[in-house]
C-alpha cells in the first residue's frame, strides 16, 4: 500500500537564509500511527507541517499527502487533512460553543451532523460543561482542546498538530496524548511535532530533525535500543552532584551528563565503561547503576557533539552568602478581586539553592513568581530578596535579582554590544562597566557577533547573551522562567552548566518551568495547586511520594500528576 | 546612579528606534508625506476652479464681465459656453464646473439703457465653502464692473481696498507649513513613548526594565526624553523647511518658539504615556493615538478656526495643547509675536503637561500592581 505521506528529495529554502529550513528530505509517513516531529526550535518542524498542509511550496522535490499533490490540490487536500497551528485561531472573545459554531460554518457542517459531531467532540475534549466560556478565559490545555476540536470538526484521513503541547502543564499533556491515540484507533493518521524529546518515546514514528536534517526515522526504541548499556545512573551523591557532574563530563569516556534529582545521569561513549565512583571523586557510597536509554540520550549521542564543561562563572568570586535564607516568601497571598491566584504561601531559600515552582496552568505559580521578583504587589504578605523587603527596599532588592524569561528579554533590533551596555548601565555599574561587559564578552564568546542585531543571533547565542545581561551585576538570585523550553539539547545542558556554577558559588536561583527536564536540576520543588503549595520537597522525595505498585519507578511527571489529582480528590 | 541609568535608558531608546527599520520609516516617511500634502494638497484657497456660462445676451457687456471674471489670477482656470438650460444643471451636477453664469437675453441693452437687469449665479451648495469664496469673488467684479459704468450713482463712491497684515499675499502655505509642526511633533510624541512601551511589552524587555534596580520614575523619564528630543528634531525639520522651503518668515523669537514645542511636546508626551499604559499590544497603542489625534487636530485651530465651533466645542478646546502651540507658531512665525504672549499660551499647556505626566505615571504605578 502507498504511505499516507511521501516527500521525495523535498527541500525550503527561505529568501536571506543562510541555510535551507529544510533540506533534502525524502521520508514515508504511513497511517494508523501517531507520527512524531521531533527537534528543538529551529529544526525545521513547522515549516515541514506547512509543506504538509499546502501552506508552503516546496523550493525542490516532491510531496504526496494521500495521493495529492498539497499546492496543485488544495481545496481536495483540505477535505482529507486537518492542521492545528502552534496558535489555533480560536476567537478570544467567542465562547467555546460560538467558536464550534463559526468553524463548523466554515466547514459546512451543518443540521444533524453538526449536532451528533459537536456532541461527540465536546465529551472528547471534556469541554462540555464548558461551552459557556469564553475561549479567552480556559487554560492553555483546555484552549489546545478546543483547538483540536475546531480542526476535528470533519473526520479528516491526516491530523497535522504543530507543537500541541507547548505551553501545556504534564496533566492536559497527557490528555492530549490519550486523545491523539484515541484518534489513531479510529484510524486518523496523526503527525506530532514537539521539541520535547521525552514526547518522542510516546510515537509509534519519529523522524528526528536538527537543523533541517533528519539523524534518524524510525520506531524511537530502535534509537533508544542503539544506546543500550551506555546510559548510567550515579546515586549517592549528596550535595557535591554538581561537582561531580563536572568531573564527569571532562571525562573522555563520558559523552554526556545531566542531573536527575539527587542523582546524575551519565551516557558513555561507545564500548566505553562507567567510570567508578573513585574517577569522579564521588562520596564513598556513591554507586553507579545502569539504566534504560532515554531518547535524548540517543539524541546527544547521535549529533556526536559535547558541551563544554567549564563556565567562566565558576572562577568568579563567591557571592557573600551570609548563611541565612536568601530568599524568603512569608504568606504570600495575591487576590485578583474576587479571585484568589495565590494563597497564603510560604517558603524560604538558602544561598546556593535551586528552587523550582511548578503547577498546572493557572494554578498560580507565575502569580507567585511574580512576587518573588516585585513584578507583582501582593494583596497581603511579604517577599524578601536578600535581606530586603521587596516593598519597603525594591531597588536595593531588585539590584541583587538577576531576571531571565523564557523569549530571552533582549533587545532585538539592538546589537550585542549594545545590549550589554545597556543592561551593565541599567544595574549601575559605572566605571566596572567597560571590564564587565568585556568579561562577559570573552567568557561566552561573543566577540564575533558583536556588532550583530541580538534577535538575528543564533539561538545558543541568545541564550548566552541573556544569561549574560541577567548576570552582569553579580546578583545574589537568579530568577528563571521556562529558560531552556524549545533549545535544543546542546545549548540546554551548557545553560544549566552556568546555571550549576553559579549555584556552586552560592547564588540562589528560582525557577518556574513545566518542562520536567529543568525541574530534575533543582534541589527543592514546590508544587503550586489553586494558589496554595501542596506538596513541597526534593524531586527524589516528591518522586517516591508518588511509588505505587503500579509505578515502581514514578517519573516527575507522574509525580506532578498523581500530587495533583490526590489533592483534586480531596478537595 | 540616576543619570547613569538615565542616560542608558535614553541612550537606548534612541539607538531601539533608529535600529527598527519600522519604527525608523515611521518616523521619517509619514511626516514627509504629510508635509508634501498639506503643504500643496490641503489648501484652503479656491484655485483652478472651472466655471461655465450661458449667456443668451448678445451685447458687449455680458462679453466683458466674462471676460474680467476668466482673466482673474489663478482662480478660474476653464470657461465652458452653455447653450441651454438644461446644460447648465448637468454640468453643476456632474461637478464639471463650480458655477454657472446666466446672463439673460436682453442684459447689455437693459445696461445701455439704464435699466436694472440681473445676473444669475448658479453654484455648487455641495462645495459650500469653495462656493461661497468664488461667490463673493465674482460679486466684487461685477460691482466694480457696475461702478465704472458711466452715469450710475456707484461712480465716484470711495472702493475698498483690503490689505492684509503679516501675510499682505494671503499666501495659504505660510499659516499651515508652521502649523504642520504641531501635528507632526505631536504624531511623532505619541509614536515615539505610546508605541515604544507597548513594543517592549510584546518582546518581554519591559519586565526585565521592571525587575531591575530602575524606578518606575526613572523608566518615564527614560521614555519621555527620547520623546522629547526626537520631537524636537522633526518639529526642526518642519520649522527649516517652512522657512527655507517655502519662504515663511520667521520673525519672532526663535528661543520661544522652542519653549513652547518642548513644553507642548511633555504634553503630548504624557498622553503617549497614558496611552501605553493602558494597552497591551502596538496594535492598541496605534488605535489609541489616532483616537486622540483625530480630535485633537480637529479642535485644535489648524483647518477651521476655533471662534467657528459651538461655544461648548470652544470649551472642550481649553485642554487641547495643540490650540495653544499652534497660536505661538503662527504668531512667533508671522507677527513676532512677544514673550508676554506666547508665555500666556504655553501656561495653560505647561500645565496641561503637568496633569498628563503625573496622571500617566500615577496609572503606569498602578499597573504595575
Amino acid at each position: 500500500m502507498d504511505p499516507l505521506i511521501r516527500l521525495e528529495g523535498v527541500s525550503k529554502h527561505f529568501d536571506g537564509q543562510e541555510r535551507p529550513a529544510i533540506g533534502a528530505l525524502s521520508v514515508a509517513l504511513e497511517a494508523g500511527r501517531i507520527n512524531g516531529l521531533v527537534g528543538p526550535d529551529g529544526a525545521g518542524k513547522t515549516t515541514l507541517i506547512r509543506l504538509m498542509a499546502g501552506l508552503l511550496a516546496p523550493s525542490a522535490g516532491k510531496i504526496r499527502v494521500a495521493g495529492l499533490d498539497p499546492v496543485a490540490a488544495p481545496s481536495e487536500l483540505r477535505r482529507v487533512v486537518a492542521y492545528m497551528p502552534q496558535r489555533f485561531g480560536l476567537y478570544e472573545d467567542l465562547t467555546v460553543l460560538e467558536n464550534l459554531n463559526l468553524y463548523a460554518d466554515i466547514r459546512g457542517v451543518v443540521g444533524a451532523e453538526r449536532r451528533s459531531r459537536f456532541d461527540e467532540l465536546l465529551a472528547f475534549t471534556d469541554l462540555t460543561s464548558f461551552t459557556g466560556r469564553l475561549a479567552g478565559r480556559l487554560s492553555g490545555g483546555m484552549k489546545q482542546k478546543l483547538g483540536l476540536a475546531c480542526a476535528l470538526l470533519k473526520v479528516p484521513k491526516l491530523l497535522l498538530l504543530d507543537e500541541p503541547s507547548v505551553g501545556v502543564d504534564p496533566i492536559s499533556r497527557r490528555e492530549l496524548w490519550k486523545m491523539a491515540a484515541d484518534l489513531v484507533s479510529q484510524g486518523i493518521a496523526v503527525v506530532w511535532s514537539t521539541a520535547y524529546l521525552d514526547e518522542a518515546e510516546r510515537c509509534d514514528e519519529v523522524l528526528l530533525l536538527n537543523a533541517g536534517q533528519v539523524l534518524f526515522a524510525g520506531p524511537p526504541g530502535r534509537l533508544t535500543g542503539e544506546l543500550a548499556g551506555r546510559s548510567y545512573l550515579v546515586h549517592g551523591l549528596g550535595g557535591s552532584r554538581r561537582a561531580v557532574l563536572e568531573r564527569a563530563l571532562a571525562l573522555p569516556s563520558v559523552i554526556d551528563g545531566q542531573i536527575q534529582g539527587a542523582s546524575l545521569r551519565l551516557v558513555v561513549a561507545d564500548g566505553a565503561m562507567p567510570p567508578s565512583p573513585v574517577e569522579l571523586e564521588a562520596p564513598s557510597d556513591a554507586t553507579v547503576v545502569a539504566t534504560e536509554a532515554r531518547f535524548e540520550d540517543a539524541f546527544i549521542a547521535r549529533l556526536g557533539q559535547r558541551v563544554r564543561p567549564h563556565s567562566p562563572y565558576a572562577e568568579r568570586p563567591a557571592v557573600g552568602a551570609a548563611g541565612g535564607p536568601t530568599v524568603v516568601a512569608e504568606k504570600l497571598t495575591k487576590r485578583f478581586g474576587a479571585f484568589t491566584a495565590a494563597d497564603d504561601i510560604s517558603f524560604s531559600i538558602s544561598g546556593g539553592e535551586i528552587f523550582g515552582l511548578l503547577g498546572p496552568n493557572g494554578a498560580g505559580k507565575s502569580t507567585t513568581f511574580k512576587m518573588m521578583c516585585g513584578l507583582l504587589k501582593p494583596s497581603a504578605g511579604h517577599a524578601t530578596v536578600a535581606g530586603y523587603d521587596l516593598l519597603r527596599a525594591a531597588a536595593q532588592a531588585r539590584a541583587r535579582i538577576g531576571y531571565m524569561a523564557q523569549k530571552f528579554s533582549l533587545y532585538g533590533d539592538l546589537s550585542v554590544r549594545q545590549n550589554l551596555n545597556f543592561f551593565a548601565g541599567i544595574y549601575g555599574l559605572g566605571k566596572r562597566r567597560a571590564t564587565v561587559v568585556g568579561r562577559m564578552v570573552e567568557a561566552f564568546g561573543l566577540d564575533p557577533y558583536l556588532d550583530s542585531d541580538a534577535g538575528r543571533l543564533p539561538l545558543g547565542f541568545k541564550q548566552r547573551l541573556a544569561l549574560a545581561c541577567a548576570t552582569m551585576h553579580d546578583p545574589t538570585v537568579l530568577f528563571l522562567d521556562e529558560p531552556t523550553s524549545g533549545v535544543d539539547p546542546l545549548t540546554r545542558r551548557e545553560f544549566w552548566g552556568h546555571i550549576n556554577a553559579l549555584v556552586g558559588r552560592g547564588v540562589t536561583v528560582v525557577v518556574t518551568t513545566h518542562f520536567m527536564d529543568e525541574a530534575e536540576y533543582c534541589d527543592r520543588i514546590a508544587l503550586v495547586y489553586h494558589g496554595r503549595i501542596i506538596a513541597e520537597g526534593s524531586p527524589d522525595a516528591l518522586k517516591a511520594s508518588a511509588r505505587a505498585p503500579s509505578r515502581p519507578e514514578p517519573t516527575l511527571e507522574d509525580a506532578f500528576i498523581a500530587l495533583v489529582e490526590g489533592q483534586e480528590a480531596a478537595e | 546612579m540616576f543619570w547613569e541609568r538615565i542616560k542608558t535608558l535614553v541612550v537606548k531608546e534612541l539607538w531601539a528606534v533608529w535600529r527598527d527599520p519600522k519604527s525608523r520609516t515611521m518616523l521619517i516617511v509619514p511626516p514627509m508625506i504629510q508635509l508634501v500634502l498639506f503643504s500643496f494638497a490641503a489648501t484652503l484657497e479656491v484655485k483652478n476652479v472651472q466655471i461655465a456660462v450661458l449667456n443668451r445676451d448678445i451685447g458687449g457687456h455680458s462679453v466683458e464681465l466674462v471676460q474680467r471674471i476668466a482673466g482673474s489670477k489663478d482662480l478660474v482656470k476653464g470657461v465652458h459656453l452653455l447653450h441651454g438650460d438644461r446644460e447648465a444643471g448637468d454640468a453643476l451636477a456632474a461637478q464639471d464646473v463650480l458655477m454657472v453664469v446666466r446672463f439673460p437675453p436682453d442684459f447689455s441693452r437693459a445696461i445701455d439703457g439704464g435699466k436694472p437687469t440681473e445676473i444669475e449665479l448658479m453654484l455648487d451648495g455641495r462645495r459650500s465653502n469653495a462656493a461661497q469664496i468664488l461667490e463673493g469673488y465674482v460679486t466684487d467684479i461685477i460691482s466694480q464692473y457696475a461702478a465704472e459704468l458711466p452715469g450710475r450713482p456707484g461712480r465716484g463712491q470711495p472702493l475698498l481696498a483690503p490689505r492684509a497684515f503679516f501675510n499682505p499675499n494671503l499666501e495659504s502655505s505660510w499659516s499651515t507649513v508652521p502649523s504642520l509642526t504641531a501635528i507632526l511633533t505631536m504624531l511623532v510624541g505619541l509614536v515615539v513613548t505610546g508605541l515604544s512601551v507597548a513594543r517592549e511589552r510584546e518582546l518581554g524587555t519591559f519586565e526585565q526594565l521592571l525587575v531591575s534596580p530602575a524606578w518606575p520614575g526613572e523608566i518615564i523619564l527614560g521614555k519621555t526624553v527620547p520623546g522629547l528630543l526626537i520631537g524636537i528634531a522633526e518639529g526642526s525639520l518642519i520649522i527649516g523647511f517652512a522657512h527655507f522651503v517655502f519662504g515663511v518668515p520667521l520673525t519672532g523669537s526663535v528661543p520661544l518658539l522652542y519653549l513652547g514645542m518642548a513644553v507642548y511636546l511633555a504634553a503630548v508626551i504624557g498622553v503617549g504615556l497614558f496611552i501605553s499604559s493602558l494597552v497591551a499590544t502596538q496594535q492598541q497603542a496605534m488605535l489609541g493615538a489616532f483616537t486622540f489625534v483625530a480630535p485633537a487636530i480637529l479642535l485644535s485651530g489648524f483647518a477651521t478656526p476655533i471662534a467657528n465651533m459651538p461655544d461648548w466645542l470652544q470649551t472642550i478646546t481649553v485642554i487641547n495643547p495643540a490650540r495653544y502651540f499652534l497660536v505661538i507658531i503662527k504668531g512667533v512665525f508671522l507677527k513676532d509675536m512677544p514673550a508676554g504672549e506666547v508665555l500666556g499660551q504655553i501656561w495653560p499647556m505647561a500645565v496641561i503637561a503637568l496633569f498628563t505626566l503625573s496622571a500617566s505615571s500615577w496609572l503606569f504605578r498602578r499597573r504595575l500592581q
